[in-house]
């Protein structure tokens, strides 16, 4: 499903990935892990342009319009799929089967409550829920979330991330959450200097083996 | 049922359609021209070929209005500087500067040529004193926003004066430039329109050109006034400033052909003119005189005052709209989330003609194939307006936070940039109502029926005690919508910035 092959970027002079191939296959769970910084975001969001027009995403900063409500927000993942006349349509008057749509979303999320409150009055982990939620609605073909839990208490998280895998089969999430990325990802890829310094299965790494790479070691070595 | 258009800044827009809609079915918007396309053709083969020939009057048009322009707003600067620093300690100054800045230049050249002609004097003072109110109350906003750490490390026994020129001056100066700049584009828009009242500026030669139907020389002229509006950061320096005044004098003292300063018309306008007809002739102050004085004021009140008031209002709501539907529509082409540089490049020369055309200037043009009803208004003051507003809100748009799997197109416009811009669309927009406003007033000299029709022919009747008291309703017509506007934007929190607008 991607395909990155030597790529590399930098800002400003900074190298942020050096040389990184990476392929993902269809029904992988894919976690970046590694130091804040290390470039997870870029990654993420290089992956994001190979599959623009289907992938959903989640990104780093919700991106929410604080001014409509959380219905809005949600039904902004599907904008692409409708014609623009019915999304006006339901910008001033939502149909109620696109609300009852919404609302399933946001039931799995417990958010259900806040459909109809303007994003903005909603606090950080809900917004972050909304902006999940927004990308589970997008029902794209594969997932990619910047830190999708990263406000989000730690039972709501594992609610959260159970959500995403029943909807999308391919997903690829960067996490700082070592447990969390074990649990709910079949596939570890660490990265360390620009470089991909891990890329196993998850089945077969445990919290120990991941340790070195928030310490700027190499694993394994 | 759609709750989801419950937000108060929504219920407030549905509400000020929902009037202009109902002002407009009881507006005249008829057009009472037989052939208006023939007329409206003329023109835009005239203005497609501007022919910038007659250089001496092309000339002269420009040199005049740039003068008048300098002297007037140097003049309103340095009146608003030196009441800047009391304004918010007197209230009796700030309510003086609403007032005077209610009135408009048009009215203030109406005023003074009673008493001195259409002469530089009128002129200069028609522009410097409401743009000493609207700087005096705009420089003590920017000086509330200075930084007043440098104040309080200054040694004990400082004057007041000395911390204001060393510490506090100099940390809010570029602002104050920058809005002093803003005011020469505003002045200059200003002296322009003052011609059409008989000052030797831009509207006056753009007046007789139509007259005798030279669209081609008034396009020439309207082109060499949109290039002088979008240089004035490469032709008027700060520090050459003190020289362009000067030459500014220089140029309305030699070319004044019409002064014949008489104190005795100044004496007379005072001690006369402006006081109602029963006063001024009164012998006792008897029953007689009461029952006169009542049957003028209420003459005045029943036959003008109302039905000016009644219109303006009307035109105020309709252009107040919209204006702010052209807005919605002019943002994006000049937005970087909508359109490439080559878009926005054009968007913005249509922009910048648009809001460098004063509304006056547009409606004129309109009304000569529409003919004189509120139709030509209402298109001059939105397109005017809708121009500027939607400048600063694409401007606003540019700086929004964007999201990698953002929309595209009318979803984007819809969903994303439109309402994250729309507190600041409104903000803007309420700010604008008094303007427009303002506007709508003098556009009645233009033959629709708002206050500045019954003001302009009272004049002409020589009924200057009318004109005076007209005046004074207008200019307490715009102060009430500036309250109105400013309890609206502290209602709906809406974030408040001095108007550099």
């Amino acid at each position: 499903m991607f395909d990155l092959r030597d790529a590399t970027v930098s800002y400003d002079g900074n190298v942020v990935l050096d040389g990184i191939s990476l392929r993902i296959g269809l029904g992988e769970r894919v976690a970046l892990v590694g130091r804040s910084g290390v470039g997870k975001s870029t990654l993420l969001n290089l992956l994001f342009e190979q599959r623009r027009e289907t992938a959903a995403l989640v990104p780093q900063d919700p991106g929410l319009v604080r001014s409509l409500s959380v219905f809005h927000n949600v039904f902004m993942g599907r904008l692409s799929l409708n014609s623009v006349g019915y999304n006006l349509l339901n910008l001033v008057w939502p149909r109620k089967s696109e609300v009852d749509a919404v609302r399933d979303v946001l039931v799995s999320l417990e958010l259900e409550e806040k459909l109809f409150e303007p994003a903005g009055e909603l606090s950080g982990g809900q917004q972050q829920r909304t902006s999940v939620a927004r990308a589970l609605f997008r029902d794209g073909d594969a997932l990619l979330a910047d830190e999708p839990v990263s406000s989000v208490d730690e039972h709501q998280s594992r609610a959260v991330l159970a959500s995403i895998n029943a909807v999308y089969e391919t997903t690829v999430l960067a996490m700082h959450d070592v447990d969390l990325a074990l649990a709910y990802c079949t596939r570890i890829v660490g990265l360390d200097g620009g470089k991909i310094v891990l890329d196993a299965p998850a089945d077969r790494m445990t919290r120990a083996d991941l340790m070195p790479l928030y310490k700027g070691e190499t694993p394994g070595a | 049922m759609i709750r989801t258009l419950n937000a108060p800044t929504v219920r407030t827009s549905l509400g000020f359609v929902g009037l202009a809609l109902f002002c407009l079915v009881l507006a005249d918007i008829e057009v009472t021209t037989l052939d208006p396309w023939a007329e409206f053709r003329r023109m835009v083969v005239g203005f497609l070929t501007p022919d910038f020939f007659a250089i001496d009057q092309l000339g002269e048009a420009i040199l005049q209005t740039v003068a008048f322009a300098v002297l007037g707003v140097a003049f309103g600067a340095v009146f608003g500087f030196i009441l800047a620093p009391f304004f918010q300690h007197f209230a009796p100054l700030r309510w003086a500067c609403a007032f005077i800045r209610a009135i408009h230049e048009i009215f203030w050249a109406l005023i003074f040529i009673q008493m001195f002609g259409p002469s530089p004097v009128t002129g200069v003072l028609a522009i410097a004193i409401p743009y000493a109110g609207i700087c005096a109350k705009v420089y003590a906003e920017i000086l509330e926003e200075a930084d007043l750490r440098a104040v309080r490390t200054l040694p004990a026994g400082t004057s007041r004066v000395a911390a204001f020129f060393y510490a506090k001056l100099p940390d809010v100066w570029a602002y104050m430039k920058n809005y002093t700049f803003y005011r020469l584009e505003c002045g200059l828009r200003s002296s322009a329109v003052l011609g059409f009242v008989g000052l030797p500026t831009l509207g006056f030669y753009l007046e007789s050109f139509f007259s005798e139907g030279y669209y081609s020389e008034a396009s020439a002229l309207l082109i060499l006034f949109f290039l002088i509006i979008a240089t004035i950061r490469f032709w008027m320096r700060p520090k050459l400033s003190w020289l362009y005044v000067l030459g500014a004098g220089l140029v309305v003292a030699i070319t004044d052909t019409t002064s014949r300063f008489e104190w005795a018309h100044v004496v007379r306008f005072f001690a006369e003119d402006i006081w109602p007809a029963p006063i001024r002739s009164a012998e006792s102050y008897d029953s007689a005189f009461w029952s006169s004085l009542g049957d003028w004021s209420w003459t005045l009140f029943s036959t003008q005052a109302l039905p000016g008031i009644f219109a303006t209002i009307l035109l105020t709501q309709i252009a107040l709209v919209g204006t702010g539907f052209l807005t919605l529509l002019f943002y994006p082409i000049v937005s970087e989330r909508f359109f490439g540089p080559v878009g926005r490049t054009i968007g913005h020369v249509f922009l910048v003609v648009a809001r460098s055309t004063p509304e006056y200037i547009l409606a004129y043009i309109f009304l000569q194939f529409w003919g004189p009803s509120m139709l030509p208004a209402i298109i001059a003051l939105s397109l005017h307006n809708g121009a500027i507003i939607g400048h600063l809100v694409g401007r606003h748009s540019n700086e929004l936070e964007r999201r990698a799997d953002a929309p595209r197109g009318i979803n984007l416009y819809a969903f994303e940039v439109t309402p994250r811009v729309y507190g600041q669309f409104l903000a803007f927009l309420f700010y604008r109502w008094e303007v427009i406003m303002r506007e709508t007033a003098i556009l009645g000299i233009l033959g629709i029926y708002t206050l500045g029709f019954y003001i302009d022919s009272a004049i002409a009747d020589i009924r200057i005690d009318r004109a005076m008291a007209l005046i004074l309703i207008t200019a307490l017509l715009n102060v009430v919508v500036d309250i109105c506007s400013r309890s609206i934007r502290k209602r709906l929190r809406l974030r408040t910035s001095p108007d550099v607008a």
